[in-house]
């Protein structure tokens, strides 16, 4: 089902400066790799080499950090909102 | 500026010394890159004596440097050998470093100071933060004492001093209805929508954690230049933690201090204790948690430079405990009845976990200790309500007060015949 992906501006050089993008998926997982697959380059950025998210990007799910819903495959429902956003601020 | 460029501290790329604070590839934080070779060659032993009496004696090891910076007169705050709360404690060598007097009254002047000066050179136009409330308040401070806009976002339900304490000021104050990380994230997105807003720990968080290296500079030029044995840290973000250990290796390696390893030790509220959880599990993920905690100014659920924290901990042989609120309490009631300083809650969270690790023996005999107290009480007087109140309430007559003296409603600690 379609879900949109707020784009962070560190990754708006992969998106043509689109801040959000419509992605078909069922999970949280899903969408970001259906990300990289139409923008190639995302997938390096946000997961590490054995596929986890970085240390340093948090995922939103509807304003809700995933990790306190299912992680990656948290599942998604028509019309929500995946926002990457980077963990590096606050405090 | 001495500082040259920014450097990732997770994948190493550099970036020129501009208004970044994460890495564009892979979303570590950047740091600034000293020349210390340059900075050694100085006269800094005089050119820091001969400074002012604030955190910008140290300008040499600041990422901007400004004749005139944005400067109400943060540090250099009083360490204080604490030998009544050591006699409690069987800590026969400890200091507290006071950072409650701060110019609005916590540590967060320092960072506050630092990022403005960065923000104005960069080009900055309205000072803005994410706040628990002290940043707030010193924000909004430092951006009046320069009539600079400000706009600053905290969590609705926050201590009523320190929304007063920032509204005062004249600038803007958001309540967002939500908690801190929820602000946090908010203004994240934001900083990305206001380009000529400096948000001071998100868009240039990089130059504002720097102000923190200032303590351990203190601390050490205080204890007649060298570093101590061990610090206890209050945790939120943990970048304070990080910044105290990176001042006294940097004292070192620029020749102002004997080579010294100091254990830093770091303490946090057991109901927002993510870093704390991590380090007595013995992982290195730290799991994000929502905070329920009397300790506001630490309830940082995400805590940004948490596994930074955790790391130094670790590698210094430090150690990290988790207090209750009743602790916190019992804390700020310590450390105000046996040393005369009076801490706000995180203050409540150092002491207590002060406490817990002297107890468990986590101090070698003789170690010198220097705890840090970064709030002032008066920003959350509503938890001591119903704690502290007046001894009696009497007539105006003798006899009234001699009465209550014998009612034993005055209470001496010292017998009168010893006095």
């Amino acid at each position: 089902m379609p879900v949109s992906i707020r784009i962070p501006t560190q990754l708006r050089s992969l998106t043509a400066n689109e801040s959000e993008i419509t992605v078909s998926a069922n999970t949280v997982g899903e969408a970001l790799r259906e990300l990289d697959q139409s923008h190639p380059g995302i997938g390096e950025r946000i997961f590490d080499e054995t596929g986890k998210v970085r240390r340093f990007v948090n995922v939103f799910l509807s304003d809700e950090d995933v990790r306190f819903l299912g992680g990656l495959e948290t599942p998604v429902t028509d019309g929500q909102v995946i926002s990457i956003v980077p963990a590096v601020a606050g405090g | 500026m001495i500082g040259q460029e920014l450097r990732c501290r997770e994948c190493s790329r550099l970036f020129p010394l501009e208004a970044l604070a994460v890495c564009d590839f892979c979303f570590g934080p950047l740091e600034v890159v000293y020349d210390y070779e340059a900075i050694s060659a100085l006269d800094l032993t005089a050119r820091i004596e001969n400074g002012p009496r604030s955190i910008w004696r140290y300008r040499d090891l600041l990422p901007v440097q400004d004749d005139d910076p944005v400067d109400l007169g943060a540090g250099f705050t009083p360490l204080v050998k604490a030998v009544r709360l050591g006699r409690e404690l069987g800590l026969d060598d400890l200091w507290i470093k006071n950072d409650t007097l701060n110019p609005t009254g916590s540590f967060k002047d320092r960072v506050v100071s630092v990022a403005l000066t960065a923000a104005r050179h960069l080009g900055f136009k309205v000072a803005a933060c994410a706040s628990t409330g002290n940043l707030a308040n010193s924000v909004a401070a430092h951006a009046a004492h320069i009539g600079m806009d400000s706009v600053v976002f905290i969590p609705k339900d926050l201590e009523t001093p320190k929304i007063l304490g920032t509204a005062i000021y004249g600038g803007n104050v958001v309540a967002i209805d939500g908690n801190y990380d929820d602000v946090n994230r908010l203004c994240t997105e934001l900083a990305a929508e206001m380009p000529d807003w400096a948000f001071v720990n998100v868009n240039i968080r990089t130059y504002y954690a720097e102000g923190s290296k200032t303590l351990a500079f203190e601390i050490a030029e205080q204890l007649g230049w060298k570093a101590p044995d061990h610090v206890v840290v209050p945790i939120a973000s943990g970048s304070q933690l990080t910044k105290v250990h990176k001042g006294f290796g940097e004292l070192h390696k620029v020749g102002l201090i004997g080579e010294k390893h100091v254990k830093i030790s770091g303490a946090q509220a057991a109901g927002c204790s993510p870093v704390a959880t991590a380090f007595q599990d013995g992982t290195d993920f730290i799991r994000p948690v929502k905070p329920d905690t009397i300790a506001k100014s630490l309830a940082i659920g995400n805590p940004a430079d948490g596994w930074y924290a955790l790391e130094v901990v670790k590698n210094t042989g430090g150690s990290i405990e988790a207090v209750s609120d009743d602790e916190i309490l019992e804390g700020i009631e310590l450390l105000a009845s046996t040393e005369g300083i009076f801490a706000e809650t995180a203050g409540g969270v150092t002491i207590a976990t002060l406490r817990k690790l002297a107890a468990r023996g986590a101090f070698e005999p003789g170690e010198q200790v220097v705890a840090l107290v970064t709030g002032h009480g008066l920003k959350t007087l509503d938890c001591l309500s119903g704690r502290v109140s007046v001894s009696t309430v009497i007539d105006p007559s003798l006899e009234s007060f001699r009465k209550s003296i014998q009612a034993g409603e005055i209470v001496f600690s010292n017998p009168p015949d010893t006095r």
